[in-house]
């Protein structure tokens, strides 16, 4: 027993020195000898080929030493080493087998492998079939950003071997997708390819459009008859697709038809031929129009002193003898078939989904909108106070946000104290206005309006004094960076989510507090009739100043929302305070379900208007606010209206 | 009691002689006329002041008199600027530009020259196309009558649907205010047409005149001084007889002059418009002496400090109007401009140049609250005082 | 006696409630005319709907020989037709003279072009001047409007209204908060202006309204409960249970 195992175990060993015999690394190499020395990127294929097919494990290692230029060739015998420089100028010399130190050598006794920038390319290919099966999930996520970057037909057979073995779920559902994508790109089987991308199509990836895009191009080309190639179209000259003086162009550069000649170049001739005070016998002094110009040119054209000028009917028989045709580059036609069925599929599923993202972006700016006039829906809806100084509130509730900041740093802290210091402090600064200056103007909404005014300015140049005019960052908590992505096209920010959760928080709030406190009663008795709400008991002046202080505090905390996405200056409040009072106003006043369905018009509209003309922002206000105006004139009162005798008035 | 306008209302009177006293001083004293005691810097902010009196009173018209609040006169004002901005810049350029092109072996084309002072004109906002708005830039009398047609078109048609749809109070003035910053915006992007926010600039310059700045000045001062002159007698006269009755009935109780039987919407529709008109000379005015022009002139901001300087002057009442407009401004600029004296209160020192808005918004809240007649009203009480010792 | 005003079946909802309900009412030339109806009867929407400031959900309002349909008319436009109208409370323009009050007031081209220039003649100050002696006010025409007692405003927009000459006079409570006195001289006034114009008289005081002595339309509910002389209808049921409740 003992003999038979012992003989096992000597065969065994045996065999794998055997192998290790028949399979050394410098044996390849040396097999490849005159291949790497050459190491140039059109003859390096087969001796890389050589090395990956061998199959030894230690393989990687070579390819990546000699990557990374660190494989050196001892002259006298030729073999390789790879080398590392001591400090006495001498080389450490190192088994490529078993890393194990060799010896050491002179530098002139050595020559370094510098494989150029093309053959490095190849290594990289060749290294990542061994990156794609590495037991590192990290390593193999890596060779598939690699590959993707820089995709290529030699990629896709190694991409396909290591499908099967993958294990990790993620990374095997990218392979999988790469490898659909590089099947299109570089498949040599064009039943393959069509496959490929009829399973795909509609996706909408940017990577699966970025894959179709290239086997789309096409190049334009001039003929007689149509080219025997993948047309995609014929152009007609002088269509929107290729316009006359394109098409001539086009001739030109292709050498088929002579240049125009520019105005330029006429008038460089015409000055080249002045002869006592005359060119060609006109006066420089008369050759203020073109049409004397032109005169003058012919007249030297006759007497050729310069080039023709090609006419409209030159240019027009030009074109009249070819014709232009795009061409794809891609030589099968069915795969550009259906690349381009796939393309318009993705393309209408990218288009539906931009709506929906630019749904979101609406949303998310009615929020904003909504955040900013809820606090007027209060003071001006329910109180009818016209407070201007409103923005400023907006203003000091994000500097409260910043001051926070400064002292405390931790940012989900801060936040959480800032938004009731915010509340806190704009409630007193509403609380002061009401007692000082709006209490002594009730049913004189004018001078209210002035007044908050003055307010508005004294405050904005406070702030400007105290905090200056730079921006200042208020910052919101880790947790809120970021997006979610729905897929490659739609994505909202946390931040904006964060901003729609609150503005639906505090639509709860305004709605609870109206329906079912005490001072939602009270405030409601006495802007109804403040009379008979005194005569039971309410005290007007109290619930005055508590319902303007309400409505001013949450302003504040619309502040800090606001400063975790836009700078904080002092002109913040400015930039919101006409649209705030357009919100209330267009969804009809004393109405928190009109000011909700105005923040979502205006907030629809303009997002509407800009995604018409994307890259115009100013003006989508602008043609906004025309819309509000005609938008009154149907509906005076509102989208939400009171009606009856109560909105007379 | 049939007796004329002017021997009604003794205080156009004074006033004019007040303007025509202070324009005959100002010419005096001004480098132009050689003495210099006045510099020409300083005659030409005293000839914006006339302008921006001009505008204040046309909106005491509109706001003191009809009682509609609006916060978007300045919208007018600078569209009056930018109307004659455009020929001057457009003249000015074209001289330049026929002037560097002759110096060339050939003589320039009508193209050439085009070509030329779209460049100079559109190179600041990447282009050199003339956009539509410039079609009719090269003829002076077009863009004079622009700058009533323009402000006037738009107060007709803005002012058409707002009262149709019968807006009043706060809810006019808010629409107002949407109005001058929706024309604000629209005039900062460079699709505009005019130059996005450079403006139009250098237009102090009056194309073909070689005379010194320090007489252009005295000019544009005394057309302002005329313009106020003639606005004062055009609104005193309107508000004097049964138009004012009436625009004053619409002030203060429109339902009222309705069931008499007026259309208040037109005669609210023909005062906005016809102070939109007042305005934009006023702005065609002030511009020239400003020397440049840019979308920031519009931004509702202004349109509220001529409310301010209306209300701290006493609206309701012309001179008030032209008190509140001179008094604010130029104190504003004596404070802003760094001239006025630094406090030093030990542990701090109030630099007015940061100060004086602060100042500024708590006098108006002031005024607001305890002088509602403002600083006419004063002159209002000092009257009745005198009528009752004589009495 | 032809037809004035014809108002059939209209109808006016605010809010499904039904302020106006299917009212039908006439009125001739020079009568003198009183409407009572306790408190919600609709006698202030009907003045409303007559002068074009609330529009009617359904009816018929026609004036005049030519039979015009009101409905869908500008107040202002209903005013030149010949309709005036009294506001419950006094609303004359405080802030200017008896005499400029009553001038805007006279029967003028209300073009605003024809207002600017208007110069006013001698016989249009005669005309104020009458109607000043008409409603008391001959000594207060330069005076502040503003200054008058309650019941001289009241006159005042009387007399504003009178001198638009309107066929029809809409009046609301003119007797509203006066001392017995002015209602004396009120319904003088009143009975003087019916002499020549149909007048509408909406009252809550039945006093006065007798003293009117006239045809009276009993409002109740935005309907008409009954019509016809005040002991007529004081003797009616109907209007027994209305104002003394059921």
């Amino acid at each position: 027993m003992k003999t038979l195992l012992l003989a096992l175990c000597f065969a065994l060993s045996f065999s794998s020195w055997a192998s290790a015999q028949t399979h050394l690394v410098q044996d390849v190499l040396q097999s490849q000898r005159t291949l790497i020395e050459e190491s140039s990127r059109n003859t390096i294929g087969p001796a890389i080929d050589a090395l990956v097919a061998s199959g030894l494990p230690q393989m990687q290692t070579v390819l990546e030493v000699w990557q990374a230029k660190d494989m050196w060739q001892r002259k006298a015998d030729g073999l390789f080493f790879r080398a590392t420089k001591n400090a006495d100028g001498m080389y450490t010399l190192r088994s490529l087998d078993t890393g194990a130190e060799v010896s050491t050598a002179a530098s002139t006794d050595l020559s370094q492998l510098k494989p150029n920038s093309g053959v490095r390319a190849m290594i990289a290919t060749a290294l990542v079939q061994f990156q794609l099966s590495d037991p590192d999930p990290v390593k193999r996520a890596d060779a598939l950003v690699s590959i993707s970057r820089d995709p290529g037909a030699a990629l896709l057979a190694p991409l396909r071997a290591y499908i099967t073995a993958e294990t990790d779920e993620g990374i095997l559902a990218r392979k999988t997708r790469l490898e659909r994508l590089m099947t299109m790109a570089y498949d040599s089987d064009v039943a393959s390819r069509v496959a490929a991308i009829d399973q795909m199509s509609g996706d909408l990836g940017v990577d699966f459009r970025a894959t179709l895009n290239p086997i789309l191009t096409t190049t334009r080309v001039i003929s007689q008859t149509p080219p025997e190639a993948n047309i995609a179209q014929e152009v007609i000259a002088g269509s929107d697709a290729l316009t006359r003086e394109l098409a001539y162009a086009l001739l030109v550069a292709a050498g088929d038809a002579p240049v125009e000649i520019s105005k330029e170049a006429r008038d460089t001739a015409l000055q080249a031929n002045i002869e006592g005070g005359r060119i060609a016998g006109f006066p420089v002094a008369q050759l203020s129009t073109e049409a004397a110009r032109d005169e003058a040119y012919d007249a030297l054209v006759s007497g050729n002193l310069a080039a023709p000028r090609v006419t409209s009917a030159d240019i027009d028989a030009s074109l009249a003898n070819v014709r232009f045709f795009d061409v794809y580059t891609e030589p099968s036609q069915v795969v550009t078939a259906a690349a381009e069925a796939a393309l318009a599929a993705s393309e209408t599923r990218v288009a539906i989904s931009q709506a929906a993202d630019l749904g979101l972006d609406a949303l998310s700016l009615a929020s904003i909108y909504f955040l900013a006039a809820i606090g007027l829906a209060i003071t001006f809806g329910v109180m009818g106070v016209i407070n201007m100084a409103h923005g400023e509130f907006i203003m000091m509730g994000a500097y409260t946000g910043y001051v926070v900041q400064l002292f405390v740093p931790n940012h989900t802290a801060s936040i959480l104290i800032a938004v009731p210091l915010a509340f806190a402090v704009t409630f007193a600064a509403g609380v002061a206005l009401e007692r000082l200056v709006v209490r002594w103007l009730y049913h004189r909404p004018l001078e209210t309006l002035l007044a908050t005014f003055g307010v508005s300015i004294a405050l904005q140049q406070l702030a400007k004094n105290i905090f200056g005019t730079q921006a200042r960052p208020l910052t919101a908590p880790a947790w809120l960076d970021g997006a979610w992505a729905i897929n490659d096209v739609v994505s909202i920010s946390y931040i904006r989510i964060a901003i729609f959760i609150l503005a639906l928080l505090f639509f709860a709030l305004f709605v609870f507090i109206m329906k079912r406190t005490r001072l939602g009663l009270e405030t409601r008795a006495v802007t109804q009739n403040p009379r008979m709400a005194a005569s039971m008991g309410i005290n007007p002046d109290r619930v005055n100043m508590l319902t303007f202080g309400l409505g001013s505090g949450i302003a504040g905390i619309a502040g800090v929302a606001i400063g975790l996405f836009a700078k904080v200056t002092s002109e913040m409040g400015s930039d919101y305070i006409v649209q705030s009072f357009m919100t209330v106003v267009v969804g009809g006043v004393g109405n928190i379900w009109g000011t909700l369905a105005g923040a979502a018009m205006i907030g629809g509209f303009q997002k509407g208007i800009e995604f018409l003309n994307p890259s115009n922002t100013l003006a989508a206000q602008s043609y906004m606010i025309i819309f509000i105006i005609i938008f009154i004139q149907f509906r005076p009162r509102g989208i939400i209206a009171l009606k009856g005798r109560a909105a007379g008035d | 009691m049939n007796k004329s306008f002017i021997a009604r209302n003794p205080s156009v009177l004074i006033f004019l002689s007040i303007l025509a006293l202070f324009t005959l001083v100002v010419t005096v004293l001004s480098e132009g006329f050689g003495v210099g005691v006045i510099s020409t810097s300083f005659v030409k902010v005293l000839g914006k002041t006339l302008c921006l009196c001009l505008i204040a009173i046309a909106m005491d018209l509109i706001w003191g008199y009809a009682g509609i609040l609006s916060l978007g006169h300045f919208a007018f004002f600078g569209l009056g600027g930018y109307m004659i901005g455009m020929w001057l810049m457009y003249e000015r350029t074209r001289q330049i530009v026929v002037g560097s092109l002759s110096e060339g072996v050939l003589p320039p084309t009508p193209e050439e020259i085009t070509a030329g002072i779209g460049n100079q004109i559109f190179g600041v906002v990447g282009s050199s196309e003339f956009p539509l708005v410039w079609a009719f830039a090269d003829s002076l009398v077009l863009q004079l009558v622009f700058v009533l047609a323009v402000p006037g078109v738009l107060a007709l048609v803005f002012g058409w649907l707002a009262f149709r749809s019968r807006v009043t109070g706060v809810y006019l003035s808010i629409l107002t205010q949407a109005m001058t910053l929706g024309l604000s915006l629209y005039l900062f992007q460079n699709a505009s047409g005019l130059r996005g926010n450079n403006g139009l600039s250098g237009l102090q310059n009056l194309p073909g005149v070689t005379a010194p700045q320090s007489v252009v000045s005295l000019w544009f001062f005394w057309a302002s001084a005329l313009a106020l002159g003639l606005g004062y007698l055009l609104i005193a006269w309107v508000v004097s007889g049964k138009f004012g009755s009436v625009i004053r009935g619409i002030r203060d109780n429109e339902a009222r002059v309705r069931f008499l039987g007026y259309s208040v919407e037109t005669y609210k529709l023909a005062v906005f418009t016809l102070t939109a008109c007042i305005s934009g000379i006023a702005g065609a005015l002030y511009y020239p002496q400003a020397g440049i022009i840019n979308p920031a002139e519009v931004a509702p901001i202004a349109s509220i400090y001529l409310a301010v300087w209306v209300a701290i002057g006493g609206r309701g009442r012309l001179y008030g109007a032209v008190i509140g407009a001179a008094f604010v401004s130029l104190v504003s600029s004596w404070f802003t401009g760094g001239q006025a004296p630094d406090v030093s209160l030990g542990f701090y020192t109030v630099k007015w140049v940061d100060w004086w808005l602060v100042l500024l918004g708590l006098s108006f809240v002031f005024v607001t609250l305890y002088a509602p007649n403002g600083i006419g009203g004063l002159i209002d009480l000092f009257k009745r005082k005198r009528k009752e010792t004589d009495a | 006696m032809s037809t004035l005003l014809e108002v059939s079946g209209v109808t006016v909802s605010f809010d499904g409630f039904r302020a106006i309900n299917n009212l039908s009412f006439q009125i001739a030339d020079a009568e003198l005319r009183a409407v009572i109806g306790p408190n919600g009867a609709g006698k202030t929407t009907f003045m409303d709907i007559v002068t074009g400031k609330t529009r009617p959900d359904a009816g018929h309002i026609l004036w005049g020989e030519k039979s015009l349909s009101l409905i869908g008319m500008s107040e202002a436009k209903i005013a030149q037709a010949g309709i005036g109208r009294k506001f419950q409370k006094p609303t004359v323009f405080e802030e200017q003279t008896v005499q400029e009050n009553l001038m805007m007031a006279l029967r003028k081209d209300r073009a605003p072009l024809a207002v600017l220039f208007f110069k006013p003649s001698a016989s249009d100050f005669a005309r104020v001047q009458d109607l000043a002696c008409e409603i008391g006010l001959s000594d207060a025409l330069l005076r502040i409007s503003g200054e008058l007692s309650h019941g001289q405003k009241q006159w005042l927009e009387i007399g504003m209204s009178l001198a638009q000459e309107p066929k029809l006079l809409l009046v609301d409570e003119p007797a509203a908060g006066m001392t017995p006195a002015e209602r004396e001289k009120t319904t003088a006034i009143l009975v003087e202006a019916a002499r020549t114009r149909a007048v509408v008289v909406v009252e809550h005081d039945m006093e006065f309204v007798r003293r009117l002595n006239c045809k009276v339309t009993v409002l109740h509910e935005g309907a008409v409960l009954a019509e016809g002389s005040l002991d007529h209808v004081t003797k009616n049921q109907d209007v027994i249970d209305v104002y003394l409740g059921r």
